[in-house]
């Protein structure tokens, strides 16, 4: 329809032009107006359907639900609820490359469904659910990892810096070469709160260690779903000694991850689900340190709990590392040896001795 | 002649026709292959797209798709492959972002301001990888590839606290453009129309009307059919390269308008990107055309907004995507299939003409063969 203006054009000859320039806006504005009339006719879609209980909508990240970490966290919990609290759950994913409009359509045709509560995983759903969350105020909307401040909304923070640092402790424990690496999907942030926390880790642990950090892209959420580049940067940093690396990039780790397994002695440090226990990564699972969890599904199987018993938890929540809401896995038992320590800083901090910051130092 | 036309108007019709029916078959045939019921795919795209508010969706997302499709278009007619469309309406629509954040000038002076700021950085992106072709000879696919990867770069690098942007929760984005620098829409029911349709449609018209009724427009075609018989013919191929770069990336500095001026009102880590791959595939669908184009680009919102619509009615959530790659490939050798039959067609009759010619006046070949 945008079109029709060029097609209704007059065929005019160059010294004519002038001439028929306001004919020629006039075709403009006509077809402009008749292309707007006919939007405004037909009925709208959430006129169409009537709201029933329908379950558990989830909105994913890109990446989608197997990405062995942070949405299949999310998705680890509402498949509990499936199972312990008999509800339905339905699930959908973000692609590349993806514009606000997608993410509200996205959660409208959610909550239009009857899906309640409907969580969105990740912080881009941010802005969307705080408008999509006005439009349906009869449904409770999930938040991972970003702050919004609604009625019906339950945003769920984690302190992923006092996890992270936790990683650092252990990474500096395990490093032969005095060297540690650590990889982050974008550079925003959210992924910035794991390189701070982990940074400083490793220093108030062993200040002669080298730090490397690197991102695999300044500011394309394409970062959390290119293992390949993943597997390059673990490349590069292993050629330069490194023996220790933490990647925080969704999907993109399982890259990271494949590319330390092949060196041996080389440790790596996953995030956001136990990797050592993904399916997908086992082959790899001997290389697998610890894991940077964020108790995503605690959080999820929490909210959808709520909702279903008939007290929906809003406002903003936050997980931190005194309350479990992040933690440091020990399946594979590689970390045992180093148990002392790492619980001696998580004491640290719980109690407040050490403040773990969430903005990287340069 | 006129029996030229008619053949030539039912060889433009069927390689459309063509193409919707051969896209229609294989879609159908995936669909049916991942177990699912096509028709049934078919009747919820049409229901949902159909209504209201998807109309609306629509129309906006592919304001932005038109935009992005003219400006490799721009690049295409002469044999221009501007891949960097992506990289420079980014990196115009962060600057213009910025500029729009930092300026509180009355909404009619700073829209202007901020769409001609993204114009010119988008041009003069653009022109480096002219630049680089016409002095140095370097291929404007790889410049323009990389210069994506450098916007990128570059963008990450100022969109950080203490640079370019604020921290907003955990999105780095610049300061908000003030109220008066929004854009205008059309208050139409159930959802308001991006007022930025006046402008796609205004520059569709220029583009139409550039190349085809033009000086500048000729000779930008005539390079693009034969860059040999162009400069034989007086038009400087360099001046031309440099130009049409320079144009499609002003045309690509106002893809990111809509959004910046209609939407986000910023430039953050959630600004939309990879539209201008989108717009290479929309111009190959478009076939180049002002209106073909625009087709293209509605379409394109009209499978975005009704793919997630499948997912929900549980049909695989890829289905869209492949529909997208279908339809491409479908135009685009459709085309080449007709253009080919058309040739040999009018191979065929011309020899047929000139045989028939030469028997009626045996006496003078020569001449026969020349006319």
């Amino acid at each position: 329809m945008t079109a029709a203006p060029a097609e209704a054009l007059p065929r005019v000859e160059g010294d004519v032009l002038l001439r028929r320039v306001p004919k020629l806006a006039a075709a403009i504005s006509a077809a402009a107006a008749l292309a707007l009339t006919a939007t405004a006719c037909g009925e709208s879609s959430t006129e169409a359907n009537k709201d029933e209980e329908k379950g558990v909508g989830l909105a994913f990240d890109v990446g989608g639900r197997d990405d062995h970490s942070f949405n299949e966290a999310a998705a680890r919990g509402a498949d509990k609820a499936k199972k312990k609290l008999d509800v339905n759950v339905e699930m959908l994913t973000a692609g590349n490359n993806e514009t606000e409009a997608d993410r509200e359509q996205r959660l409208t045709s959610l909550a239009q469904e009857g899906y309640n509560p409907v969580i969105g995983v990740g912080f881009s759903y941010g802005k969307s659910i705080e408008k999509v969350a006005k439009e349906f105020p009869d449904t409770t909307f999930g938040l991972v990892d970003e702050r919004v401040k609604a009625k019906n909304v339950d945003s769920m923070i984690f302190s992923e810096h006092e996890g992270s640092y936790l990683a650092g402790v252990a990474a500096a424990k395990k490093t032969k070469s005095d060297k540690v690496g650590f990889i982050g999907g974008v550079n925003n942030a959210l992924i910035q709160k794991f390189e701070a926390g982990f940074a400083q880790g490793v220093k108030d642990t062993d200040p002669k260690i080298k730090l490397t950090r690197q991102y695999l892209y300044p500011n394309n959420d394409k970062g959390f779903n290119d293992p390949a580049a993943a597997k390059e940067k673990a490349k590069g940093m292993l050629d330069r000694g490194v023996d220790v690396i933490y990647t925080a990039a969704g999907q993109s780790g399982a890259g990271s991850i494949e590319a330390i397994n092949a060196k041996k002695g080389a440790w790596a440090i996953g995030v956001d689900s136990d990797q050592y226990k993904q399916p997908g990564l086992k082959e790899y699972k001997e290389s697998i340190l610890t894991s940077v969890v964020k108790n995503v599904d605690v959080a999820v199987f929490e909210l959808i709990k709520s909702v279903e018993d008939g007290d929906p938890i809003t406002g903003i929540n936050e997980y931190t590392l005194k309350e479990d809401g992040v933690r440091l896995t020990t399946s594979g038992g590689f970390i045992d040896d180093i148990m002392p320590d790492i619980e001696k800083a998580k004491k640290k901090i719980a109690s407040g001795e050490v403040k773990v910051s969430p903005t990287p130092k340069k | 002649m006129k029996k030229l036309d008619k053949n030539k108007l039912a060889l433009a019709i069927a390689a459309p026709l063509l193409a919707v029916v051969a896209a229609v078959l294989i879609t159908s045939l995936i669909i049916l292959a991942t177990g699912d019921d096509p028709l049934l795919a078919y009747q919820v795209m049409l229901e949902f797209g159909s209504k209201s508010d998807s109309q609306v969706w629509i129309i906006d997302k592919s304001i932005t798709y038109y935009l992005s499709a003219l400006a490799v278009a721009i690049g295409f007619r002469m044999n221009l492959f501007n891949i960097g469309v992506d990289g420079q309406y980014r990196i115009a629509a962060f600057f213009a972002a910025v500029v729009g954040g930092a300026l509180t000038l009355p909404g009619f002076l700073q829209i202007p301001v901020i769409i001609l700021v993204a114009m010119t950085v988008g041009a003069l992106w653009a022109g480096i990888a002219g630049l680089l072709k016409v002095t140095r000879g370097v291929s404007e696919v790889i410049t323009t590839i990389m210069l994506n990867f450098t916007a990128g770069s570059l963008i990450g690098y100022f969109l950080q606290e203490g640079r370019l942007a604020e921290k907003d929760g955990n999105i780095f984005h610049t300061p908000n453009i003030p109220e008066s620098s929004h854009f205008f829409t059309f208050p139409t029911t159930p959802d308001p129309v991006d007022g930025f349709i006046v402008i796609a449609v205004l520059v569709g018209a220029v583009y139409w009307f550039v190349l085809n009724r033009t000086r500048f427009g000729f000779d930008l075609r005539a390079v693009g059919s034969s860059q040999s018989a162009a400069e034989a013919s007086g038009v400087s191929v360099k001046r031309m390269v440099l130009t049409s770069m320079v144009l499609s990336g002003a045309a690509a500095g106002l893809v990111g308008m809509p959004t910046l001026l209609g939407d986000s009102y910023n430039y953050g880590n959630d600004f939309p990107t990879g539209i201008g791959f989108t717009g290479i595939a929309l111009a190959l669908l478009g076939r180049n055309h002002a209106v073909g184009m625009a087709f293209a680009a509605l379409l394109w919102g009209f499978l975005d907004r009704t793919g997630s619509q499948l997912e929900i009615e549980g049909f695989a959530q890829e289905i869209v995507e492949v529909m997208k790659g279908v339809i491409v490939l479908s135009v685009v050798i459709a085309y080449e299939l007709v253009r080919r039959y058309g040739l040999r067609k009018q191979q065929r009759e011309v020899g047929a003409e000139l045989a028939a010619q030469s028997a009626g006046d045996g006496t003078n070949d020569k001449a026969g063969v020349s006319a």
